[in-house]
């Protein structure tokens, strides 16, 4: 489609806007940031109450372009399909603000910004992070768009794992909290997979102990492998029987004498690892894996995720999806029965799809119905002042 | 339908917790809520069902009551209820089980299979009864267990549940005026409030 006519459910040619906090920013491991740069986009209006405010959390990979195109653009948002006028997160109804967060690459303040200290690129001196770091930073946005109160905090994955922690951190600060596809913590499986992805960013020649951009280089080969590890295990073995099967896109199996054969699979894996180390940054890759390994929500809370869930306020929506193995159902139904056993208000969803953890982001009717259904109630119920709808 | 919630909601406490097995489209959560400022709870599995509870605002989980309830603890709830599902349940006495080891209290409404009605369309047509509240055919049905109001008093005295309350629901006359008399003749839903003795 081209960028100049966006389809109508779009919301359209936009562009970014940047802001310096400059408030410091005390990291959860000691270090404090005096000042970070934050990245984001926003879509839809503010109300005259400031009461419809919807925050996008990202994920590992993700940035602030959640949705609609950039001029010249023909791919949209990642999160395109779900963000825009009519669609599941209306921006009719709510003022969408997506960010990307500290520690990413595409624009706010991370490894690749230069360290003020030394005046170098931070690389891999960038402090280590927690998922409450995103939060924190997420405040401070917050307040620099004088939004008292979000009416939603929503994320996949990682992004899920930030919206709890919102809850636990700020229960006063938002009324309902979207988990999707998302854990309490990583299994040992799980951060085997970040394990090996990481190892093979740092077996690169070329990643120089995290000083490659100041030898002039970058671990291409080594994200592009640690990408294609992590694009695997986000598919389900259906979809990718499905999509690729054993086709061939070059040579043949049945002429013994053609000798390049390489499968679908093959071509489409090294496609998309090479398209990623274009875009991201190794020590950004390295860092919020870690970041993902350390999350324990309950960690503070004597590993009782009842009682963390007792300091929450908000309502919750939980989904999650049938073929999902990297954050598998069960790790929904663990979060959805702390919160049942805290007292919370809790829905759960569990959709069927053959798409594997990537569901979240695909089109998918029940999903849509789901979470298109919960977010009409909760816009239904803004023009409630905070409190009374108890 | 609407009847059994009128009884249900003299039952229920208000401000209690419920949790509503197999919760439809949570019309009876809703009307809970409303009334009674419950903290309620559904479980169901029809994804359309499910979206309507979402819609109306009323916390639902998805979980199929065939495998298990176990993730519920002990006592964590004044009332479960179950409306019109125990006929279709894999194991009905482990459920009823389950539902008064989670909930202090229990409701429990089903349709009397020793209807007259039920029994005449058996007995003079000598197939299995397609009525409008059970309106299936044998092999499609999802009602696996049918019994009667008789056979669910014994239930109850065999396992030794405490029964708080029994309603018996008629449409029609004279079932209205015979169902206090012969209530396993008349009465086409029993509802039953129940309690571990």
């Amino acid at each position: 489609m081209l960028p100049n006519s966006p389809p109508d459910n779009s919301i359209g040619i936009l562009s970014a806007q940047s802001v310096r906090i400059e408030q410091p920013l005390t990291l959860a491991c000691g270090v404090v940031l005096p000042a970070h740069d934050l990245v984001y986009e926003t879509y839809g209006e503010l109300n005259d109450e400031r009461s419809n405010g919807v925050l996008l959390c990202h994920a590992l990979s993700g940035d602030h372009h959640a949705a609609g195109f950039y001029e010249g653009d023909d791919s949209p948002g990642w999160w395109n399909h779900y963000v825009g006028p009519g669609k599941p997160i209306d921006t009719n109804k709510f003022f969408v603000v997506s960010l990307n967060n500290i520690g990413s690459c595409f624009g706010s303040t991370g490894p690749t910004s230069i360290n003020p200290d030394s005046g170098e690129p931070w690389g891999s001196d960038f402090p280590s992070l927690r998922a409450r770091d995103w939060v924190e930073s997420q405040k401070l946005l917050m307040e620099h768009l004088d939004i008292p109160c979000w009416a939603a905090v929503i994320g996949g994955s990682l992004g899920g794992m930030q919206a709890m922690r919102w809850s636990l951190e700020y229960p006063d600060k938002l009324l309902n909290a979207v988990v999707i596809a998302s854990s309490m913590k990583l299994s040992a499986q799980n951060i085997a997979f970040n394990e090996i992805a990481r190892r093979a960013i740092k077996s690169d020649p070329n990643f120089c102990d995290g000083r490659y951009l100041q030898e002039g280089t970058a671990p291409l080969r080594g994200l592009a492998l640690a990408r294609m590890i992590g694009h695997v295990t986000y598919l389900s073995d259906e979809l990718m029987g499905q999509k690729f099967g054993r086709e061939l896109r070059i040579g043949d199996l049945i002429d013994r004498n053609t000798d390049p054969v390489e499968f679908q699979v093959e071509s489409y894996l090294n496609y998309q690892g090479d398209k990623f180390s274009g875009t991201f940054d190794a020590n950004s890759y390295i860092l919020i894996t870690k970041m993902l390994d350390y999350f324990d929500l309950s960690r503070e809370y004597n590993n009782d995720p009842v009682a963390a869930f007792g300091h929450a306020k908000c309502n919750f929506l939980v989904v999650s999806f049938s073929s999902d193995w990297r954050f598998a159902p069960e790790r929904s139904r663990e979060i959805t029965d702390a919160l049942l056993a805290a007292g919370k208000s809790v829905s759960y969803v569990e959709i069927e799809s053959d798409k594997g953890h990537d569901a979240f982001l695909l089109p998918n009717e029940r999903y849509e119905n789901a979470l298109g259904g919960y977010l009409k109630r909760v816009a239904s119920t803004l023009c409630v002042p905070t409190g009374a709808d108890k | 339908m609407s009847q059994d919630y009128s009884f249900i909601s003299d039952w229920v406490a208000p401000n209690s917790k419920v949790l509503d097995l197999g919760c439809g489209d949570g019309s009876l959560l809703l009307n809970l809520q409303q009334r009674h400022n419950i903290l309620g709870y559904g479980l169901e599995i029809d994804p359309d069902s499910i979206n309507q509870c979402i819609r109306h605002g009323v916390n639902v989980i998805e979980q199929d009551l065939n495998q298990g309830l176990t993730n519920f603890a002990d006592g964590s709830f004044d009332t479960v209820v179950m409306t019109q599902a125990l006929q279709a349940m894999r194991y009905p006495h482990l459920v009823l089980d389950e539902m008064l080891r989670i909930g202090r209290e229990c409701v429990i409404t089903f349709p009397n299979f020793g209807y007259w009605r039920t029994r005449a369309y058996l007995n003079f047509r000598g197939r299995m009864p397609v009525t409008k509240q059970l309106a299936y055919q044998w092999y499609d049905t999802p009602n696996i267990h049918f019994f009667t109001y008789a056979d669910f008093e014994v239930l109850c005295r065999e396992r030794s549940i405490n029964v708080l309350h029994r309603h018996c629901i008629a449409e029609h006359f004279p079932d209205t005026q015979l169902k206090s008399l012969w209530p396993n003749l008349f009465t086409q839903t029993a509802v039953y409030h129940l309690s571990r003795q």
